[in-house]
């Protein structure tokens, strides 16, 4: 594989909220396929870095490729047809907007009418809940419902790069199975994911690689399963 | 129950002690007695709210073909005959109450679709009134050919003005805007040599077509009625559009907006400029009418009856702005009886409505979610939802 398969490329980011510098040099690499995961504390900057991907936030420095192209200083709306999607911290569903109407958002991108109907059709099988609550306004959802609207909603602009910002936030343990079963399925059918997670455990159980980070930069780095036995990661992140 | 006597009593205090000033004890004092009566009112009404809400959202949500478009019809029969079953007086009423729906609906793009609070929407609205009456009387063209130039001259000033308010949002907005409202009327005041300073423009041309030159309130009235309908089903098609869907997504929550693809720079310029161009189309039309415009009638008052139109009659919701507007129009004009009062019952009237109905006469289910999350009927389809995630 080696370099030639890094689907997104991050090289030293750096992002600022005003005087507040939340990414200080940021590196790392998704390979095509995979997932990887990114961990860190609470503050360490994680949402600020998949922010920064999907250009919501803008790098002072550094440089961000996908398929080889450069993508830092895009607007979002480029972005998103670009092929990378996010699923925002706290899900962010549109709450006043129908179950349907939440998906079709989604694919405000696209303009193949027939294509759109096509994976509502296959989302509507993945996800049935959504298809039994399709006319129902998103904001009287279930917390784990809202994710799933949230995932499927990323997923209908057909993304060839999955960005997922913590989705077991205050879900039930049965939830959080469910939902990871999910992130792991989308995976099987091509989508390349990158998740962010305070769930450690569970994050490096279902990815291929995964990234620390601690106060705006990268701490750590290696496969999953090494990572899963990490002295360190154990102790601090995986409760001993 | 028990807040809403609160707020009652609370509500008519404030009003009594309010207008004691203005009426002098005896009368507030009997305006005090008629806001009890009012509360009464309100009291055997409210327990059927539920019902009539029930009764009117079916109206409005489900297809109920033949009764909604027997009402229509009935409306637009008694819209059209107008002239002729009512006085001139009547007739000029009317034509300014569809005036203001055009202009309610222009501002609801800004306000209510893409949820961005704008206090100088008046500015649009008197340049496109000055657009006319400049082309008009220095250029000698037509009405046809000004009137659309009017609206792009305003939706220009929209993207101009629109502009450098793209990062703000809120009471941010609302000041900036305020303030763009107030520096083109200011600057209408001032410049002498062009907009003829506080003296305004005279001998403003009328439209005139196939020999006709409208001259009569009722060739107005007519010529309102076709602008007032072009611009209810321009703003129909835009809400149900993807334009629209993109708005409503940027006023629930920018940053997803964002994340799914939508330019929110753009939708937010095009709603600015959308909105401004009825402006300037009922500018030039009220220009064409007047025969003559000064900066008077483009106060910042103005724009907070229009924003009051919105808000009364139901944001986002097209019927419910109607509504509001031909209210918040004819309401006034029938209070004239009550000179100097009438002012004083048009804002009690108003606080009333956003006290006990914030959504609007006609809010649509939308609004309804927005203000009262704690309503029963959510509260218990949530935790239906969640009983049925944790069965599974
Ligand atoms: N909109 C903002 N304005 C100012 N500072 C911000 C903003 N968003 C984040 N920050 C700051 O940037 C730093 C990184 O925040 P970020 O949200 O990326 O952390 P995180 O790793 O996602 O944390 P969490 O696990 O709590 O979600 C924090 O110090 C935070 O206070
Ligand atoms: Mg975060």
């Amino acid at each position: 594989m080696g370099g030639g398969g890094a689907l997104l490329k991050i090289d030293n980011i750096h992002t600022s909220y005003g005087v507040i510098e939340a990414l200080k040099g940021v590196s790392l690499k998704v390979k095509e396929g995979e997932i990887a995961c990114l961990l860190g504390a609470n503050g360490a900057g994680k949402s600020t870095t998949l922010l920064t991907i999907c250009g919501v936030n803008k790098p002072t420095k550094g440089q961000i490729t996908f398929f080889s192209r450069t993508i830092n200083g895009l607007p979002p709306h480029e972005i998103v047809e670009e092929g990378i999607s996010l699923v925002p911290e706290g899900r962010r569903v549109f709450p006043m907007l129908t179950v349907y109407e939440n998906l079709r958002m989604g694919a405000f991108v696209r303009r193949d009418k027939m294509g759109i109907e096509e994976d509502l059709e296959s989302i509507y099988k993945n996800f049935p809940i959504l298809k039994e609550r399709k006319n129902q306004m998103a904001g009287t959802l279930s917390g784990g419902e809202q994710q799933m609207l949230a995932i499927a909603r990323a997923l209908i602009s057909r993304p060839r790069l999955l960005l997922l910002d913590e989705p077991s936030l205050g879900l039930a343990p049965i939830m959080v199975e469910k939902i990871f079963k999910i992130i792991k399925d989308i995976n099987k059918s091509g989508a390349t994911i990158l998740l962010v997670e305070q769930n450690a455990a569970l994050a490096l159980e279902i990815a291929d690689y995964g990234y620390v980070m601690e106060t705006g930069k990268i701490a750590m780095e290696d496969k999953a399963e090494k990572l899963l036995k990490n002295k360190k990661i154990k102790e601090i992140y995986l409760g001993g | 129950m028990m807040q809403d006597i609160k707020k009652w009593a609370f509500g008519s205090l404030w009003l009594f002690i309010l207008t004691i000033p203005f009426l002098g004890i005896i009368n507030a004092l009997y305006f005090l007695v008629s806001l009890i009566v009012l509360a009464i009112l309100w009291f055997i009404y409210k327990p059927f709210e539920q019902n009539i809400l029930d009764v009117q959202s079916k109206l409005l949500q489900l297809p109920m073909p033949s009764i909604r478009w027997s009402l229509y019809f009935v409306i637009a029969i008694l819209v059209l005959i107008l002239p002729f079953i009512s006085d001139q007086y009547i007739t000029n009423v009317a034509t300014s109450a569809i005036t203001y729906i055009v202009l309610a609906l222009g501002l609801n793009i800004v306000v209510g679709f893409a949820g961005l609070l704008d206090l100088g929407y008046v500015a649009f609205y008197a340049v496109g009134a000055y657009s006319y009456a400049l082309l008009s009387t220095k250029a000698g063209l037509s009405f046809w050919a000004v009137l659309p130039l009017s609206a792009i001259m305003a939706a220009i000033f929209g993207i101009i003005l629109g502009f450098p308010t793209l990062r703000l949002r809120g009471d941010y907005l609302a000041i900036v805007t305020l303030g763009f409202g107030e520096m083109i009327r200011i600057t209408l005041n001032n410049w002498d040599s062009v907009t003829g300073g506080p003296n305004g423009i005279l001998n403003i041309k009328g439209p005139a077509t196939l020999g006709l030159s409208f001259s009569q309130p009722h060739h107005y009235y007519y010529l309102i009625i076709i602008i007032g309908i072009f611009t209810i089903f321009a703003v129909n098609r835009l809400n149900n559009s993807r334009i629209g869907r993109a708005w409503v997504a940027i006023r629930e929550d920018e940053i997803a907006a964002e994340a799914m693809g939508i330019n929110i720079v753009k939708m937010k310029l095009l709603a600015f400029a959308l909105g401004a161009s009825f402006a300037g189309i009922a500018g030039g039309f009220f220009a064409s009418k007047m025969k003559f415009v000064s900066p008077e009638s483009f106060t910042f008052f103005e724009s907070v009856i229009i924003l009051c139109m919105v808000v009364l009659g139901g944001m986002g919701s097209i019927p419910g702005v109607i509504l509001g507007a031909v209210v918040l129009i004819i309401l006034p004009e029938s209070l004239r009886g009550f000179q100097n009062y009438r002012m004083i019952i048009f804002g009690a009237a108003m606080v009333l409505i956003m006290l006990f109905r914030p959504q609007g006469f006609i809010g649509g289910v939308r609004r309804r979610l927005e203000l009262h999350p704690e309503d029963e009927k959510i509260l218990k389809q949530e935790t239906e939802s969640l009983y049925d995630v944790k069965q599974k």
